[in-house]
């Protein structure tokens, strides 16, 4: 996951670099292997996003609970919203934690 | 006005009998009918392990109503139910609007696609065999988390 790394978490570390030895052009060269992130629900062509389900809501709810942010999701925008009204329901009726620790 | 539909979920302790279940969703339609809505349909989850403990419940048996009905009805069977001590947790959903919305995007999308298909000369429903295949072998879902440790 040595690429993965490069856009944010490289930052810091990109500076130390460059005083050292001066390869910016190496640095910014380097080719980054993210795939681009599709909404699975556009994809998938799911319209209806309902909090019986658990299967499908269960991967954006990870371990500690929270909602997946549609940053790591790539969920857009219109399906983030709705997949958030289901798992508030599904939670009210323990179908879902709220916390987990 | 047409009738609203709505969602009726709630959970029962994990010991109750058929015959407790039965007996408090007669009470339930009880209620439905008297204030003249109907039952569309009721379903029995059955015992679930919930996800965090209600008053020391950790599972539970889940039963579902739609109720084609009024809000006043919805209303007065939420009073109710908060009054049932049989009853550890329910929730009331209205879904008629939601349920329109998501039809209208089905059929607005299949009409969409069958144009497209007839107009690029071919029968506007796919044939079986056509096209790229279901899963795509690398592409099993684990790609939307990637990024996760940046």
């Amino acid at each position: 996951m040595a690429f993965g790394q490069g856009r944010s978490g490289g930052g810091g570390r990109g500076k130390k670099g460059d005083k050292k030895s001066g390869d910016k052009e190496k640095g910014q060269r380097r080719p980054m292997f993210r795939r681009r992130k599709v909404c699975k629900f556009c994809a998938d062509k799911i319209d209806d996003i309902n909090y019986k389900d658990v299967k499908l809501l269960g991967p954006f709810v990870p371990e500690r609970g929270k909602i997946l942010p549609r940053r790591i999701s790539g969920t857009c925008a219109m399906h983030q919203r709705k997949l958030q009204v289901a798992i508030k329901r599904a939670r009210q009726i323990a179908l879902v934690p709220y916390v987990t620790d | 006005m047409s009738d609203r539909q709505y969602e009726l979920v709630y959970i029962l302790p994990p010991e109750t009998t058929d015959q407790q279940v039965t007996e408090l969703h007669e009470q339930v339609e009880q209620v439905v009918s008297r204030m003249k809505g109907q039952i569309e349909k009721n379903e029995n989850w059955g015992r679930r392990r919930m996800a965090y403990e209600i008053g020391h419940y950790k599972e539970g048996v889940y039963l579902l109503d739609v109720i084609n009905g009024s809000g006043e009805l919805m209303k007065e069977l939420d009073r109710r139910l908060k009054v049932m001590d049989q009853v550890i947790r329910h929730m009331i959903v209205r879904v008629d609007e939601e349920k329109r919305v998501i039809d209208r995007t089905r059929t607005k999308r299949q009409s969409e696609s069958e144009r497209r298909r007839v107009k690029r000369g071919l029968p506007p429903q796919r044939q079986p065999g056509e096209g790229r295949s279901q899963m795509d072998a690398d592409d099993d879902g684990d790609d939307r988390f990637d990024g996760m440790e940046a």
